[in-house]
């Protein structure tokens, strides 16, 4: 293995520092990277390890370019909207370096492929969005001794670590178990400061890349945390489950991670039952133009309500609702309405809970009024 | 007295607080008289049983409490409590 003219002259300010160097850069083209993700934070880290000349990195990702990603997910851009993620991926790097190969994986990572697409790599970056997936990344690096270089991302803040290096702590160290589903918000739902991933995935980039040259102290044992906010960064300990001695005592195959994490399954998705206190969105607006005596209430906040609303709507945000309760005549007929249905279903919980007894969920929330009744109205 | 670091998902039960400063001795007595301020805390960061819930590390400055005498470890003025809850963003 050796560089070609067109390749030393591309990394000449690679080969002039020491701590790179021909052996370096060798190690950079021989090494296989994979990026679970190519969204937020695999954006920048694939971007730029492709520009370093890590020579294999793999790409998994089933998602398609949408214009809600442009905010931060780089690689992509306004032209790519509607395009496979993995091929949008593969044009950039390929623009930026054409001498790296690009495997694109265009699935799901599960519990039946993961293990035979992570074999074939050093390295695995992880920057899913989810628990399930989480989960599976770090035993299936468990199993197969693979370090595992993690960052998540949540609004304005985001953690480190690289996990599975040696004998290094895994995830299931720092957190031996996933949280109830709902009750940790996604990007999706709680949302993201766009440049974060930036600062987050190019902390994982880098990790990566003293991984692969053997150089400096890897981030590991260590979470690091960054808060976008206070601009500062923050470092704790990460200690290995005293249980494993010498091998992980917890990983001993790969399982259900969608039940681990108490998600239903997303293959054979039931037809929700439709409640008989779900009202459509299009009977609301029948209701609304039929002058009909009913009471709409818009649970999400004061900013989302800015983005978009229904006029009839009054705002109440769910947090402030306990204390509002007597502001809603009891006798009324209410529906109550929010982004998705999810906090909306729970504002309705709580009337009930308070004696109401005349209250209905706006199935889909406003989501489903752009879609059902009112086109004009922005989806966000 | 020793400083609470709440995280970013939290804020919003602490009174959008980024930390607050509680009295206490001890890990434990700190997050009580925390979760005694917030109320709606509680909830997320102790089970039915009243455990700490195995999703949410508390670090006693940099060290993992589970490492050290869990609730009981002491704390002093100048110590930080930090809440640190698994998050899994990345798209």
């Amino acid at each position: 293995m050796h560089l070609s003219k067109e390749e030393i002259a591309r990394y000449s300010r690679h080969l002039i520092m020491p701590e790179v160097g021909m052996d370096g850069q060798l190690k950079l083209k021989n090494a296989k990277v994979l990026l679970i993700g190519t969204g937020g934070l695999g954006a920048p880290v694939a971007m730029y390890l492709a520009a370093a000349g890590v020579g294999t990195l793999g790409v998994i990702d089933f998602d398609t370019v949408d214009a809600s990603n442009l905010q931060r997910q780089i690689i992509h851009g306004t032209k790519d909207i509607g395009k496979k993620k993995v091929d949008s991926a593969e044009e950039t790097m390929k623009d930026i370096n054409p001498f790296v190969n690009v495997v694109k994986y265009e699935v799901p990572l599960t519990s039946a492929n993961a293990l035979e697409i992570l074999k074939d790599y050093d390295i695995v970056a992880d920057g899913t969005d989810n628990f399930p997936t989480r989960f599976l990344v770090n035993d299936a690096c468990v199993l197969l001794g693979k370090p595992n270089v993690y960052a998540s991302i949540f609004r304005f803040e985001g953690q480190a670590t690289v996990f599975c290096k040696d004998e290094g702590p895994c995830y299931r160290c720092l957190y031996p178990e996933p949280p109830p589903p709902g009750l940790v918000p996604s990007c999706a739902e709680g949302g993201v400061l766009g440049i974060l991933p930036g600062v987050v995935g190019l902390i994982q980039a880098t990790e990566v890349i003293k991984l692969i040259l053997g150089e400096g102290q890897p981030l590991q044992g260590r979470l690091m945390l960054y808060d976008a906010l206070a601009m500062k960064f923050r470092e704790l300990k990460i200690r290995r489950n005293p249980e494993c001695q010498g091998k992980c005592s917890v990983v001993k195959e790969l399982i259900d991670y969608q039940q681990f994490c108490g998600v239903p399954h997303q293959e054979a998705p039931l037809p929700a039952p439709v409640a008989s206190t779900d009202i459509e969105p299009q009977e609301v607006k029948q209701l609304i133009d039929a002058g009909s005596d009913f009471v709409l209430i818009d649970v999400r906040e004061v900013h989302e309500h800015q983005i978009c609303n229904i006029p009839k709507a009054r705002l109440m945000p769910l947090g402030d609702l306990p204390k509002r309760l007597n502001e809603i005549d009891k006798n009324a007929d209410i529906v109550m309405h929010c982004k998705m249905g999810g906090r909306s279903a729970k504002a309705c919980d709580l009337l009930r809970q308070n004696g109401f007894t005349r209250v209905r969920n706006m199935k889909g929330g406003i989501l489903a009024w752009s879609d059902k009744v009112d086109p004009s109205v922005p989806k966000y | 007295m020793p400083k609470i670091l709440i995280p970013t998902p939290l804020r919003q039960f602490a009174g959008k607080n980024d930390s607050v400063e509680v009295a206490g001795a001890t890990v434990g007595e700190a997050l009580a008289a925390l979760t005694t301020a917030h109320p709606d805390l509680k909830k997320n960061l102790y089970n039915d049983e009243g455990k700490l819930r195995s999703f949410v590390n508390v670090y006693m400055n940099d060290e993992d409490i589970r490492f050290l005498e869990k609730e009981k470890t002491a704390v002093g003025s100048n110590d930080t409590i930090s809440i640190v809850p698994s998050i899994a963003g990345g798209r």
